[in-house]
């Protein structure tokens, strides 16, 4: 209240928590693009000082509720209420124009754009015709404080890092005062403690009235911060309940509509492998400085940290994106790497973070976008065109990747399938050391647990995996062995039974000096 | 939302994609009004004439058709040309005196003309991709500088290929095989190899990536500056086989040689399909978006229906008009 008070007065009536009227809500709603009918009747409330979850598999129709609720897209049937009266949001900006307010997951903000001037965009504060330049320094730098980061408002947009963009995306939508916030995922790319932060901004604006509704796909950051839970599939409403209600494995069985066991794979022994990948001192810039370790045949090397300790500069340095300098060695022989093509041709492969941005080509279709990085192999002057379908055929068929026509642009994928289709990229390559970063960022459980069993199958025929996560429980679940990072440099090393929770964050927050030559 | 089902397969047969079609119709159709207007039109001599003259925009349109598939422009084509031209001329001129009126004279001139192509074009790339400078920006000053190079060449005036050798050179321009002319054949030649290196080359499929997402490019082990910088030196060479056949046509060059070449052969790129902003190219589209510009040329200079002199005007319609049905179909998506 005290930060958004220069901006807007409040333009609440009484908004007791467990009012009856919802604020917004859908009646009957159905969406169709074309013949697919993505939305089948759905209902769904969102209350005065309720935190309503909606969760669902890649696919479930999340993102297309959260559109219509947004006046993104318009509901091909149905009616939507907002204080009880059907309405029709003309735009996005009709919508928060009556206070509904939506944190896109794809980030709406312009890149060469400041990050002040982001966040006031469209809703600038003026004095008389001139802007007023100090209020929005003032307002920005209370917003930001408010999410404890430490962005700079003059930085360009384009220069800071993704979890710090999508807190500039939440301040933004905290500035607009909103009666109902729509997050999309808004911890995907951030760190447990950024999401604890975030957490308690919603708590906050719960406390003020807001009302919130929230899409993750960490159950239990649902379990933690939702009152009410409602699980999509396949476009229809399974159930809607209390969130004190439900476990979290009883809404990841609702997602699903199975059973679900054995999310990560059984660790098998690892066998101590020769020793494929040796890096040395390796300093990249200002981000890393003298990073060593090693990578063993058969090995799923996890590597934690919190996110800006430097861990994907390690690796874009590693394979020659970014400038390096230190000491590389594959299978026992010295390379160099100054291109993503000599880490190819050394058998590097890096799955990157950011799949959208540097992954895939999303205006072009899956072919083009599959065999981009092992182009060589089917080029012969020529690209033989019968050798890359048949290429997609079996990716496809591996990676289990449903598209529903294969000449489809990849930026109309959903998260996951989009994934699975960048490493089938990656594998074309037929590296020997495959480095994933951020391996099921945005993607639900059931594609979660297909990518760990593939991860897991790939160790077992006899590649090197370093998997970076942020998620804790991603990188106990799957790694063999943890190096963990912090402010550039290896906090520590961990393997067997000290691959746990406590361990890895002691040395990411820097509590612990681990003993550094265990490798 | 993806993933629902299967029938959407048929989605993408069922439309009719107005990008792929439009350009062929718009051909059509000038055809067709052509024929109509003119009896002369469809004459040997007519088509001849219209296709011969399109040779020479339409052999830089296919390489500017690549510079702009990877994200890039070339503003200076149209000085470049003069340039080439002018060197071209100078060094035939200077040869005779050695070699005689000869084959040799002509032959050693085709070479210089290819080879300054390439030499402007790679100072282009250059700049652009070591110097980080954009290529709007690069280009725009290449196009004064060639330019101004011509003009200080011809010091101001015109410089003239001798006589003799311009008897000598006339039937590469007007002669052929089987009543086609050279123009004509060279252009068809390098349309088809374009449309082939386009389509079923790494390097036309590296283009995309890079005019798409250069980031993700990198990333797949493109060399993106390598690339980039041989899409400028590719239509550099591409100019100076333009120029090879130009030369003969009228056996000069002066400061107003080549003027506005470069905004025909972009309009004829876009109009064709390709878009402005890197990432899809058509060099089949291109040649059709050459034929267009030239055919509405043609028709009202053979028509009294609108004056020769607006030209200008209508093409520019066609440019726009060609745009907002792009614009259209992404709207669609």
């Amino acid at each position: 209240m005290e930060m958004s008070a220069a901006l807007a007065e409040d333009r609440r009536t009484d908004a007791a928590p467990g009012e009856a009227t919802p604020v917004l809500a859908l009646e009957n709603v159905s969406r169709a693009f074309g013949p697919v009918q993505v939305l089948f009747d759905l209902d769904f409330d969102l209350r005065a000082g309720e935190v309503h979850a909606l969760i669902g598999e890649n696919g479930a129709g999340k993102s297309t509720t959260m559109k219509i609720l947004a006046g993104y897209l318009a509901a091909s049937e149905g009616r939507i209420l907002l204080d009880g009266r059907p309405v029709t949001f003309a735009s996005g900006e009709a919508a928060e124009d009556s206070g509904v307010v939506m944190i896109h997951q794809e980030f709406n903000l312009a890149p060469q754009l400041t990050v002040e001037q982001n966040i006031f965009l469209g809703r600038e504060l003026k004095r008389g015709w001139r802007l007023d330049h100090k209020r929005m320094r003032a307002t920005t730098l209370e917003l930001l404080a408010a999410l404890e980061t430490h962005i700079d408002p003059r930085a360009t947009v384009a220069d800071i890092s993704v979890p710090e963009k999508q807190m500039v995306e939440i301040a933004k939508a905290l500035s607009r005062d909103a009666r109902v916030l729509i997050m999309d995922e808004p911890t995907a790319s951030l760190t447990s403690r950024e999401a604890e932060i975030l957490f308690r901004q919603v708590e906050r604006l719960r406390a003020k009235g807001t009302a919130i509704l929230f899409t993750s796909h960490k159950l239990d950051e649902v379990k933690r911060i939702a009152d009410q839970v409602t699980v999509l599939r396949d476009g229809k409403r399974v159930l809607t309940a209390p969130a004190e209600e439900l476990t979290e494995n009883a809404m990841a069985e609702a997602m699903v509509g199975r059973e679900l066991s054995d999310l990560f794979p059984p660790k098998t022994p690892a066998d101590d492998g020769d020793t494929v990948l040796r890096v040395s001192d390796l300093t990249v810039g200002d981000d890393v400085r003298g990073v060593s370790f090693d990578l063993r045949r058969g090995e799923i090397l996890g590597f934690a940290g919190l996110v800006g300790s430097g861990r994907t500069e390690v690796m874009e340095g590693l394979i020659g994106a970014r400038q390096a300098s230190g000491r590389i060695e594959v299978n026992g022989a010295p390379v160099q790497i100054r291109s993503v093509e000599d880490a190819r041709a050394a058998g590097i492969a890096y799955l990157t973070e950011d799949r959208k941005e540097r992954g895939l080509l999303l205006n072009q279709s899956m072919r083009q976008n599959l065999t981009l990085l092992a182009l060589p192999k089917f080029t012969n002057v020529l690209i033989d065109g019968r050798a890359e379908e048949a290429a997609l055929d079996r990716s496809i068929e591996e990676f289990d990747i449903r598209a529903p026509t294969r000449n489809m642009l990849v930026g109309n994928l959903s998260g996951g399938n989009q994934q699975k289709l960048l490493l089938a990229k990656i594998m074309l390559a037929d590296p020997q050391i495959v480095i994933i970063d951020e391996p099921t960022r945005g993607i639900d459980i059931g594609t979660k647990q297909q990518i760990y069993h593939f991860i897991h199958r790939l160790a077992d025929a006899g590649k090197s995996v370093i998997v970076i996560s942020s998620e804790m429980t991603e990188v106990i679940g799957i790694a063999d062995r943890v190096v963990v990072m912090r402010q550039g440099r290896v906090a520590g090393e961990l393997s067997g039974a000290d691959v746990n929770e406590d361990k890895i964050v002691r040395l990411a927050m820097g509590l612990d000096r681990g003993d550094r030559d265990n490798g | 939302m993806a993933n629902v089902t299967a029938n959407t397969a048929r989605r993408g047969g069922l439309r009719v994609d107005i990008r792929v079609l439009g350009p062929i119709v718009a051909l059509i159709a000038l055809v067709i009004v052509g024929a109509l207007m003119n009896a002369n039109f469809l004459s040997y001599g007519n088509v001849t004439n219209v296709l011969a003259r399109s040779a020479f925009i339409g052999i830089i349109a296919v390489g500017m058709t690549f510079v702009i598939t990877a994200g890039g422009l070339d503003l200076s084509v149209g000085s470049m040309a003069a340039f080439i031209a002018g060197v071209m001329i100078l060094v035939m001129n200077a040869l005779i005196p050695t070699f005689g009126i000869s084959w040799a004279v002509i032959l050693l001139g085709m070479a210089t003309s290819l080879i300054v192509g390439m030499a402007a074009g790679l100072f282009n790339g250059l700049l652009i991709t070591k110097a980080r400078i954009e290529a709007f920006i690069v280009t725009l000053g290449s196009m004064g500088i060639f330019r101004s190079l011509v003009t200080w060449l011809a010091d101001g005036g015109t410089i003239s290929l001798d006589f003799e050798m311009r008897e000598l050179y006339r039937p590469v321009y007007y002669d052929g095989i089987l009543g086609v002319a050279w123009p004509i054949i060279v252009f068809a030649v390098v349309a088809i190899l374009g449309e082939i290196a386009m389509r079923h080359t790494s390097f036309g499929r590296h283009c995309a990536a890079i005019g798409s997402n250069e980031q993700v490019a990198r990333f797949s082990a493109v060399h993106v500056d390598r690339v980039r910088a041989a899409t400028y030196v590719l239509l550099g060479i591409l100019v100076g086989l333009a120029t090879i056949m130009y030369v003969p046509r009228l056996g000069s060059a002066s400061s107003s040689t080549g003027v506005l070449w470069e905004l025909e052969a972009i309009a004829a790129v876009i109009i064709g399909g390709t878009v402005l902003k890197g990432g899809f190219g058509r060099v089949w589209g291109t040649v059709v978006g050459v034929l267009i510009l030239s055919l509405i040329g043609n028709i009202l200079n053979l028509t009294d229906l609108v004056s020769p002199y607006l030209n200008g005007a209508i093409q520019g319609v066609i440019i726009i008009l060609a745009v907002v049905l792009q614009r259209q179909k992404k709207a669609d998506r």
